[in-house]
């Protein structure tokens, strides 16, 4: 009965727990130890249901067994004519007991087990997804999202489900086997030579089977993922499929891919699913050779009715936790190298975030010092960097000034995309970047918030090296409108006011107006309550930028970077807003990149940037009387690419 | 919903008939064993007589011989059935989608759809193996075995039946209970993804703001709902096997004591009681593994529903009424008369297009430029019919375009789409998409039309290269490029280019502009632009503005009178005046 576990995964590959492609843990050893540590953070639960899972899995081999001296004293009675057996209600009740033992221990075990692995699993994604935000933008940009997605999708749903039912049922499946032959070596050591010859039979169907399946298998995974590429490919282009009339080329390419999917996953379904039906009824082809023999060895030599009645019931029982297991033990395998990928991401190195000096409130008292916290009237805010000195700290005003000193960076070891760039922007400045597509300006800018390490240089704030600050401080004091815009689930309001989480609605629809965004949310399907879904796929590029630089606004920060932010608004939405950013601007320092040199004429100062150096730099009259790269751009004699 | 579900079967149908006949006969097979160990034991044990013992013996293993060629090729067509429905299901969505609308891919979602396509498909084939497995194997094995039960003692026989409705109903309740708890866990399981997607593809964004914290309690919500709806379900349904073994336990032990009773009376023999607990257990498991099907079947009912939603789709865009009468020549005259235009006709926003009105004479080009989200694309998108208009009409050489038949009327129109999509395949393949037809010479002189051709023939292989998916191995502009060559290629009455030049420099797009008047000079052509360059020269400019017609005329007209148009050209020229 032990084997009657519900299921309630997702559909597994097929019956034959087939799931190659998951790939076998390196370290099963280490990598079985950190997982099992989720549970073993509950100790007395855990012991209570291993417990039960013995206790569970030997009375059900005992159950088995109490039927003998049912039968033998019927038998016996029989046999004798005596038509009396006054121990029968007893047999019956003791074996009622043990049922009853097990279905209690098997219920406590799928309950307890049950708990243990879903809180264990809650922690092992939290643990997990914590790391994920500690993790520097590097670790992202060589890990694609898919990828890093899939340690939830998969491989912490393969975990939970290993230690809800596998953990247990390879446990539970390995003691009723070895019970189950004890029992029946200790009935008949000569019916069960028969026993042992059908299990090794099935080892081999197994074994050649689970070969073939595996083969297969991965043919039917390449041409599934033929036929899903096709699909993806097809569904996002639809709209152009649709405005060429394509509909029925693509049909029939379509169903090239389909049909050779069929194909192979057929054959690959049919060695897995086969496996199942082959060992059952090779099992019972031993159940009648054992009949036979048991029936002769009974008339023969006097072998007990009941025992050859308990022996025949193991030998029907005997191939399930052969089953089992060779089903858990994939589901297991895949389930720790899921784990082993998700320690993985949790060992990757963090963020390094070794500074000490925080942001905190400040204002000017009435004799001109820097005090810490709000002023009382409570005016206006005001910042201040807090340096901790020995035996105290300092207050340095939060100003915005920044300078990159002789800095060299690249994204790989070896491979410096910047080279020594000195740059400073005085506090309020308008500091412009310009160059081509790769030239490092959105590099540049990344190193202001301090998203990467650089190799050498310095990068100041305010006279403090970036480092000394703390990250959430730093770019708490940084507002930007990044190249790639992204928007969260949740309605436009909701966006906005992700730059500040106190923000009132008012603040919010402000900062929109300032953006120049109002117009058009007001025309979305549910004004500002209509639901961005998707990263904003319901909006258009230009709208996302939009909502973009209002959530930057919302924010009210010091000093502001804003890369490309105006790229895909068209000129004149893009003059509207910069009359709202120049407002928003006003006393602070600002780094612009920008394609259009029309948006950044009024900067303090332009680099212009080529190959990771700055070519030239200077205020845009300096820079058009040095009739250089910057002049030939301007008169539209070179073009930007 | 199943039988239509097996209606897909199709060419396999003859998989999805043999292989419940061949579980069928291996399950009777299988049954027949106990039966006949129950002879073993009473006549032959019971009577000291081998050659009973060993005739019996033949029997069985003949039976069980062929009871594992019957598993092994009931297996394989289970297989190619269930895998044969699975392909056929995808085939029938694919062709449908095929033939959807705009506004119907908008209301599934592209992400919907593949979803829907991929993996729903292969939840359903993995269902239907079940089915055709296991169902047929239980309902056998409780047939087979009521049968036998009732030949062999009717009266032990009642005890079972007796047990069945209590038992099948306590499962019943908690299968009902357990539906929607499942569904809850589903969902909680969507959101919790959801949550990591996004700050996974926005990282930057938490990272530059500093809201880490705020995603951790974000995410740790959706993951205490998900373990919180996991758990209420699990432990509901976990329920299920201690209630499963005491209705074993209880029936069996009824059954040996009132077997046991008659075995001592005389009425009955030992074998044959053995014999009937087996039978028992196995009527009992069988109901359970009925359970597991429907529960599998729950889950499984979602993802049929979610592909018939999609098979049963009527497209809402379909060949006009009149579409046999006879149509114009192809000729390029469209009309706009009192437009109206949103995308949820019944949503609370306002018109995104509101009584557009303007005419192209053939082999005129018009121009409409605007601000970002003014309802340019919408506007050009309303051609096709991509999307249908709210009210007022759309008229190409005179008729309705929703007259027309979809087809032709899109073989009368050549589109460049903002957001421009190559295939993978070759170059050549990408561009044959215009016209399938078309000669070599045509191709390259598209290509040339188009300033593509210099850069395709850089490549080694010239016409030959093979795009990526997404055609990421091309730049912006170079994509651009061929898209319109793509288009051009197709040498239709109107082309629309919505915006399908950002990236191509000011030179390669006057030469393109150049080569357009050259080649293309009935062509009525249709271009979104932000560019004042890309425009000054067309016959007719429109200024769009929160979706009205805000300005109409020509570059010099406008100059002079619409304020608009004035700002978008002085915020462009700016530089240069000085």
């Amino acid at each position: 009965m032990a084997e009657n576990k519900q299921k309630f995964e997702k559909p597994a590959e097929g019956p034959g727990g087939m799931r190659g492609g998951f790939g076998k843990p390196k370290d099963l050893k280490a990598t079985a130890l950190r997982t099992f540590s989720y549970l073993t953070k509950r100790p007395v639960m855990l012991a209570a249901a291993l417990i039960s899972v013995i206790l569970s899995s030997l009375s059900a081999v005992a159950g088995t067994y109490a039927m003998r001296p049912i039968i033998n004293g019927l038998t016996d009675a029989v046999k004798s004519g005596s038509n009396v057996f006054p121990a029968l209600g007893k047999g019956i009740l003791l074996m009622s007991l043990v049922y009853t033992l097990m279905a209690a221990t098997a219920y406590l075990q799928a309950n307890l087990m049950a708990q243990l692995a879903q809180k264990g699993c809650n922690q092992l994604r939290k643990d997990l997804f914590n790391k994920l935000q500690d993790l520097p933008l590097s670790y992202f940009d060589q890990h694609p999202h898919g990828q890093l997605m899939s340690r939830f999708t998969n491989d912490a749903d393969n975990v939970q489900l290993a230690l809800e039912q596998s953990v247990v049922q390879l446990l539970s499946s390995a003691i009723s086997f070895v019970a189950t032959i004890v029992m029946m070596i200790y009935l008949s050591p000569l019916l069960f030579i028969v026993t042992a010859v059908v299990l090794a039979l099935i080892l081999l169907t197994f074994k050649k089977l689970g070969g073939m399946s595996q083969r297969e298998y991965r043919k039917q995974q390449a041409a599934l993922g033929a036929v899903n590429g096709a699909v993806q490919e097809n569904i996002e282009g639809l709209k152009v499929v649709k405005a060429f009339t394509h509909e029925d080329a693509t049909k029939v390419e379509f169903e090239v891919l389909n049909e050779n999917y069929r194909v192979a996953a057929s054959k690959a379904t049919t060695y897995s699913m086969m496996m199942m039906p082959i060992s059952a009824q090779l099992t019972n082809v031993g159940y009648a050779i054992t009949a036979v023999l048991g029936g002769v060895l009974s008339v023969v030599s006097g072998f007990d009715v009941g025992g050859l009645v308990s022996f025949l019931s193991y030998s029907k029982q005997i191939s399930m936790p052969v089953n089992q297991i060779s089903m858990q033990m994939t589901t297991v395998l895949a389930a720790m190298a899921g784990a082993e990928r998700i320690f993985e991401v949790m060992d990757a190195e963090p963020e390094i975030d070794e500074g000490k000096v925080t942001l905190v409130q400040a204002h000017w008292d009435e004799n001109h010092n820097l005090c810490e916290g709000r002023e009382p009237a409570g005016r206006q805010e005001h910042w201040a960097w807090k340096v901790p000195e020995s035996g105290g700290f300092r207050l340095v005003d939060l100003r915005g000034d920044v300078r990159f000193n002789d800095v060299c960076f690249g994204y790989v070891p070896n491979k410096e995309v910047l080279h020594h760039i000195s740059v400073y922007a005085k506090p309020g400045q308008k500091i412009a970047f310009v160059g081509s597509t790769g030239a490092g300006k959105t590099t540049i800018t990344n190193l202001i918030n301090r998203f990467y390490e650089i190799q050498s240089g310095t990068i100041t704030y305010d006279g403090i090296d970036v480092k000394d600050i703390e990250k959430d401080s730093l770019r708490h004091s940084l507002g930007a409108v990044l190249q790639d815009t992204h928007l969260f689930t949740g309605t436009v309001m909701d966006n906005i006011r992700y730059g500040r989480l106190d923000a009132t609605d008012e603040e919010c629809i402000a900062a929109a107006k300032a953006a120049n965004a109002h117009s058009f949310i007001r025309r979305l399907p549910d004004g500002y309550q209509t639901m961005v879904t998707g990263d904003g796929g319901n909006l258009s590029q230009g709208q996302r930028q939009l909502l973009a630089i209002a959530r930057a606004a919302v924010a009210d920060p010091p000093v502001m970077v804003l890369d490309e932010a105006t790229s895909s608004i068209d000129t004149r939405t893009e003059a509207l807003i910069s009359k709202g950013m120049d407002t928003l601007m006003e006393n602070r320092t600002v780094f612009v990149i920008a394609h259009r040199l029309s948006t950044i004429r009024n900067a303090n100062a332009i680099a212009v940037i080529e190959a990771g150096k700055i070519i030239e730099k200077g205020s845009h009259q300096e820079l058009l009387d040095q009739k250089g790269r910057y002049y030939q751009l301007y008169t539209g004699q070179f073009q930007l690419s | 919903m199943i039988k239509r579900l097996f209606s897909y079967a199709g060419e396999y149908k003859k998989y999805v008939f043999l292989a419940p006949l061949f579980v069928i006969l291996e399950t009777a097979g299988e049954l027949a064993l106990p039966l006949l160990i129950a002879k073993i034991i009473d006549d032959g044990i019971m009577m000291g007589n081998l050659p009973v013992i060993y005739r019996i013996g033949v029997y069985m293993l003949i039976m069980a011989v062929a009871a594992v060629f019957l598993g092994a090729f009931g297996a394989k067509f289970g297989s190619y059935g269930s895998v044969g429905i699975g392909a056929n299901l995808r085939k029938a969505e694919f062709d449908n989608i095929s033939r959807f609308s705009f506004a119907d891919i908008d209301y599934f979602s592209s992400a919907s759809l593949v979803t829907r396509l991929t993996n729903d498909v292969t939840n359903v084939q993995n269902f239907t193996m079940m089915m055709i497995r296991m169902l047929w194997r239980v309902l056998t094995q409780i047939v087979v075995s009521l049968i036998v039960l009732f030949s062999m003692q009717w009266k032990l026989a009642l005890i079972l039946v007796a047990a069945i409705p209590v038992i099948g109903a306590a499962i019943a309740v908690l299968m009902i209970k357990c539906h929607p708890l499942f569904e809850l866990m589903q969902k909680k399981i969507d959101e919790l993804n959801e949550k990591v997607q996004e700050n996974l593809i926005g990282i930057r964004v938490v990272k530059a703001f500093v809201r880490e914290d705020y995603e951790e309690e974000k995410f740790q919500n959706a993951n205490d709902a998900f373990t919180h709806a996991g758990l209420k379900a699990v432990l509901t349904i976990v329920l299920q096997q201690p209630i499963m073994m005491m209705g074993i336990t209880i029936v069996t032990g009824l059954v040996l004591y009132f077997g046991g009773h008659m075995v001592l009376g005389g009425t009955l023999a030992v074998g044959t009681l053995s014999s009937i607990v087996t039978y028992i257990f196995n009527i009992l498991i069988s109901i359970m593994m009925i359970a597991m099907v429907l529960l599998q079947y729950v889950r499984a009912s979602a993802c049929v529903e979610r592909i018939f939603e999609v098979i049963d789709k009527e497209p809402s865009i379909e060949d006009g009424e009149d579409a046999a009468s006879e149509l114009p020549a192809p000729a390029g005259r469209v009309e706009f008369r009192h437009v109206n235009f949103k995308y949820k006709a019944e949503g609370s926003g306002d018109d995104v297009l509101h009584d557009i009105n303007f005419v192209a004479q053939p082999g005129q080009t018009v121009a409409i430029v605007g601000g970002t989200g003014v309802g340019k694309s919408s506007l050009v998108n309303l051609i096709p019919r991509f999307y249908d208009v709210t009210g007022g009409e759309v008229l190409l050489d005179g008729v309705d375009v929703r007259d027309y038949p979809v087809d032709e009327l899109r073989h009368r129109i050549g589109m460049v789409l903002q957001n421009n999509v190559l295939f993978s395949g070759t170059i050549r393949e990408n561009l044959l998409w215009g016209d399938p037809n078309a000669t070599e010479e045509q191709m390259v002189q598209a290509a040339k039309d188009a300033q593509a051709y210099d850069f395709i023939m850089s490549f080694p292989d010239g016409f030959d290269t093979h795009m990526e998916q997404g055609g990421v191995n091309v730049s912006g502009g170079q994509k651009q490029r061929l898209c319109i060559a793509r288009a051009m290629l197709r040498k239709p009455a109107v082309l629309i280019l919505d915006d399908s030049t950002s990236a191509v420099d000011s030179a390669t797009e006057a030469a393109i502009r150049e080569s357009f008047k050259k080649n293309l000079k009935d062509t009525t052509v249709i271009l979104i632009a932000q560019r004042i360059s890309s425009v000054q020269s067309a016959d007719q400019i429109l200024v769009l503005d929160e979706g009205t017609i805000a300005g109409h005329g020509t570059h010099d007209e406008l100059m002079k009178s619409n304020a608009i148009y004035q700002e978008i050209y002085w915020s462009q020229q700016e530089g240069v005046s000085e």
